[in-house]
């Protein structure tokens, strides 16, 4: 043992001072105390919100839009239930292995998984959507191998539908994620990142009613971000439900009767503007497009030479032809340029300038005034016609009757065609007017250009005799909420300042167009209804910009028919366009015919009284085919 | 050999109150681990370290501290070459070196250091005693005996450990007292070399130590890296209000936002589990518990007593202050361990033999012969 025998003063002079350790120790105690009480006490609430803010997640649900119907409403567009594989690749602690096993599951390449995964990784939670539409066999297959495949999930989603495919594709439309432009826009409120929004149709006019509400799900979350359990849910509320003025039978018809030929059919009903069928040839299925499709069916799409994107109805821009000589048969008569009794000589052609304008009948019609002029489509009548009211009084005229302007339809990105004037002529190509363009626009060829729809536009003012209804594409809205249905008032019509008495020479010529032996379009009039309308025959050749690529019958004329039905009291205008059909009395009037006689409830059938029954419901066409 | 009047008194009472705070680390660490599916669960496991610390406890209050003292000097050389030897062929954790292995076991040099430091300063100061406080020149040897293993533990890096070693010197001195001249020249010198020494610090830094020193001063400069567990850690406390969330039901730590939760952070998870009043009573329990040291370093038997009660209250207090402030966020994160509650064998060890020489200065103070 050590010796060092310590005296109790030692001790005693450590003891004053060992006060001073007990005090700083009790000090910082105090001071912590006080410190957890500012925490706690003071700021208990501002951290437990915090807490609330680590902990709670807001997750959207997509709602359900809402269903589109036909005028008689016949569901066109709903949705159907589907599966949808997920990556979470946060969740995912062996991608090497797992992925290449899951693409041989749902018969995807390893590389095409690799590139759906690398597109976004901000967040490494983040699910990304890797298969739309599993079959219930790829369904069972991942779900038996969940404990295998970590980070993959199945979840059950509505997917948008269009239950006749591509029937009507370019009116109705498709949907898609919303895009970083659309996002930017602040045109669309209360959506975010990764929201299906209408792209394309109707689905993209009519998104903010159709679309609904998200409902919202709070869960909570683990600092990984995993889903723990869920708080609170808020059920998405399915968007209203659309009537659209479309007829399901009419527009079945139409397409049946374009079949598989490039080009366009329009129906509407002149007294209100409701547009009855609109069919664009070639046409894609929205419902690939809907349901997110891959960048190389997207490739092929755009690539695609028949345009299969484009809706000619509203994009398509043709020269009239012939059809466009009703514009002037009425600006003669508005004018008083001519009277319907006046009369030009036809020997086959019209010299002018240094040229000879040839007509389309090598011996020519002979003496004719406007009645034959526009039964037999007479071309010298026009030349000789058109000259005298000059460019811009055709110009005024094609105005008024709807042409060479947008209609104003519901839908995106119409084209407005063009009615060329002397105005235009300086400010586009600054050039002054020279006389013999205004021989070809009076037979509807050189600048002049329109759409199908504006084409309608046309007829349907002479079906009813001076008044313009705009397109109107949408008849009533069923709110989701109370179920009520709300009517859309007819649009507006607007009288033109056309005379009721040249409307009804024009229209007896058009009725003599389809009754006359002599008319150019005499192989389609129906026994059944009288009908009036125009034949036309537009050039390809000299078109700038070739558009038709490399088509076989490239060159071919594209077929007009514009028509009304019946003559006595319009009910329906209809304009058909073939694509390279060639004459617009054999290509295109046929069409219409089927268009008219299937609306009107007189369709092709044994039925010995027109008119007076409308049958339920047209004989399904593809049935007779298979029988002829 | 021991008194029995030490456990007739009201000793027992500080053995409830060890037993009560190693219950609320237990409790705390059962809260945060009990989903966890490993085979043994760690408050297990923490029991067992318990039941270990235990038995050192009883070593360490066995053996006459006067005895233990004797070697005093052979276990701070021994101290030194671990330390040397760590260096030189340490296992590396985490960026640092500290473990050194036996071949059986691995052992932490830096935790012997703690002792062998609290021996080395209490044989020191007891051997030569300044009766009027100490002067520069009786604090060089000294000085000199701590500055050279704290060096060495800050090559390795382990700043918690080299502060905590100083804390053990520093509390001594506190109560042995300076000269009040040698006073008044030395903080005016201090003052004066500070920027310099601060460079020294600086410079020997590792870059993680001094990013949690940038983010202590401000932890939203870096609220994803080291600020993410000064945010965290206020938070969870904050939001356990004044009576808490309740077992299971902190959601910052049983959803793993607080990093570290059932070692460095438990005390977190305590306060958001039981608020403020939980805090109350665990400061309560920590109090009585420095009460009773100080008790005995005020009535040891000798200088030496006194001084190894003096230094074990100072040591315990440093872990238990510069953790909880840590947690509140008024200290930077050194990451040092809370006495009696995080889990850890190393840790709980090391807290039990102190106190268990804590206890054994007290059991030898009606001594008469040695």
């Amino acid at each position: 043992m050590r010796e060092s025998y310590l005296p109790q003063e030692e001790t005693r002079d450590l003891q004053s001072r060992i006060y001073w350790l007990f005090g700083l120790i009790i000090l910082a105690l105090f001071g912590l105390l006080l410190r957890a009480w500012y925490l706690q006490g003071v700021n208990g609430k501002f951290y437990l919100e915090l807490s609330e803010n680590n902990r709670v997640r807001v997750v959207e649900t997509p709602p359900p839009r809402g269903l589109i119907y036909d005028r008689n409403g016949a569901l066109l567009v709903n949705n159907v239930p589907s599966f949808t594989l997920y990556v979470v690749l946060g969740d995912m602690p062996d991608p090497a292995s797992v992925l290449p096993r899951l693409a041989d599951l749902v018969g995807m390449t390893p590389e095409e998984m690799t590139r759906r995964l690398t597109f976004k990784k901000e967040d490494p939670f983040f699910p990304i959507k890797v298969k739309d539409d599993l079959t219930m066999r790829e369904v069972a297959l991942i779900e038996g191998h969940g404990l295998d495949l970590p980070g993959v999930k199945i979840e059950a989603e509505f997917k948008r539908n269009a239950i006749h495919g591509i029937l009507a594709a370019h009116l109705l439309g498709y949907v898609g994620e919303i895009t970083q432009a659309q996002l930017e826009s602040g045109t669309y409120q209360n959506i975010r990142r990764g929201g299906i929004i209408g792209q394309y149709g109707i689905e993209q006019t009519f998104d903010s009613i159709i679309r609904g509400t998200p409902g919202q799900k709070r869960i909570e979350v683990d600092a990984l971000g995993h889903e723990i359990r869920v708080l609170e849910v808020n059920e998405p509320q399915r968007g209203d439900d659309v009537y659209l003025s479309l007829d399901l039978n009419l527009q079945k018809v139409a397409e049946e009767a374009l079949g598989n030929q490039s080009g366009a059919i329009v129906a509407m009903d002149p007294k209100n503007g409701e547009v009855l069928a609109m069919v664009s040839h070639p046409a894609f299925n929205p419902n690939l497009l809907s349901q997110g499709a891959s960048s190389h069916a997207w490739e092929a799409l755009l690539k695609d030479e028949g345009r299969p994107l484009t809706n000619r109805v509203i994009q398509g821009q043709y020269p009239p032809g012939s059809t466009f000589k009703i514009v002037l048969g009425a600006a003669l008569l508005e004018t008083k340029e001519a009277t319907p009794a006046s009369r030009v000589e036809c020997r086959g052609f019209l010299p002018f300038g240094n040229r000879n304008f040839k007509d389309w009948k090598r011996g020519g019609h002979g003496s004719v005034d406007l009645h034959r002029a526009l039964v037999e489509s007479c071309d010298v009548y026009f030349y000789e016609m058109g000259n005298r009211l000059g460019i811009d009084t055709i110009s005024k005229y094609s105005h008024l009757f709807g042409l060479g302007q947008q209609t104003g339809i519901e839908l995106a990105s119409e084209k407005g065609g063009l009615i060329p004037s002397t105005e235009w002529k300086r400010q586009a190509r600054k050039e002054p007017w020279y006389p013999g363009e205004t021989l070809s626009v009076s037979i509807g060829q050189g600048y002049v250009t329109v759409t199908p729809l504006q084409q309608t536009m046309m007829i349907n003012v002479v079906a009813n005799q001076g008044v313009l209804h705009p397109p109107q594409l949408l008849k009533k809205i069923r709110d989701q909420e109370t179920g009520s249905i709300q009517e859309i008032p007819a649009s507006e019509g607007k009288h033109i300042p056309v005379s009721p008495e040249t409307f009804r020479v024009i229209q007896n010529a058009l009725a003599g167009v389809v009754s006359d032996p002599h008319g150019t379009a005499t192989g389609s009039k129906s026994q059944l209804v009288s009908m009036g309308g125009k034949t036309g025959t537009a050039q390809v050749i000299g078109l700038k910009g070739g558009v038709h690529g490399k088509l076989p019958d490239k060159f071919n004329d594209h077929a007009w028919f514009v028509a009304f039905a019946p003559v006595e009291s319009p009910k329906i205008g209809v304009t058909v366009l073939v694509e390279n059909g060639g004459h617009g009395g054999s290509a295109a009037a046929p069409l219409a015919k089927k268009v008219i006689e299937a609306y009107l409830g007189v369709a092709p059938s044994l039925e010995p009284e027109p008119m007076t029954v409308k049958s339920p419901a047209p004989p399904p066409p593809i049935a007779v085919r298979s029988e002829g | 050999m021991i008194d029995r009047r030490s456990i007739a008194g009201y000793d027992w009472l500080l053995f409830v109150v060890v037993i009560l705070i190693l219950g609320m680390g237990v409790l705390s660490i059962y809260s945060v681990t009990a989903a966890s599916q490993a085979r043994t669960p760690l408050y297990v496991k923490q029991i067992y370290w318990i039941i270990l610390g235990w038995i050192v406890f009883l070593l360490m209050a066995w053996i006459d501290y006067h005895e233990i003292a004797r070697f005093a000097y052979p276990i701070y050389a021994l101290t030194l070459v671990l330390l040397v030897l760590v260096l030189v062929m340490g296992r590396s954790a985490q960026g640092a070196q500290r473990w050194l292995s036996l071949g059986f076991m691995n052992v932490q040099p830096s935790e012997l250091a703690k002792i062998s430091l609290l021996l080395v300063s209490a044989k020191y100061f007891s051997d030569y005693f300044p009766k009027k406080g100490l002067n520069l020149r009786q604090l060089l040897m000294p000085g000199g005996l701590v500055l050279l293993p704290m060096l060495l533990i800050l090559k390795q890096p382990d700043l918690g450990t080299a502060l905590a070693i100083s804390s053990v010197f520093f509390s001594m001195v506190l109560v042995i007292g300076l000269r009040s001249k040698f006073l008044i020249y030395s903080s005016l010198l201090s003052l004066m070399m500070f920027p310099f020494l601060w460079q020294f610090f600086w410079s020997h830094l590792k870059d993680y130590q001094r990013e949690r020193l940038r983010t202590f001063i401000d932890p939203t400069n870096d609220p994803t890296g080291t600020g993410y567990h000064i945010i965290q850690s206020k938070i969870a406390v904050g939001s356990g209000g004044l009576f808490g969330k309740g077992l299971f039901g902190g959601t910052q730590s049983q959803l793993k936002f607080l990093p570290e939760s059932h070692t460095d952070f438990i005390f977190s998870v305590f306060s958001e589990e039981w608020g403020f009043v939980g805090i109350l009573i665990l400061f309560l329990l920590f109090f009585f518990l420095v009460l009773w040291g100080i008790e005995i370093a005020y009535k040891a038997k000798d200088v030496l007593g006194s001084l190894l009660a003096v230094g074990v209250i100072g040591l315990i207090s440093f872990y238990f202050l510069v953790n909880v402030g840590m947690t509140l966020g008024v200290m930077p994160v050194v990451g040092v361990p809370l006495p009696l509650m995080s889990y850890g064998g190393t840790s709980m060890v090391t807290t039990m033999g102190l106190l268990g020489l804590l206890f054994n200065v007290k059991l030898r103070r009606f001594m008469l012969f040695y």
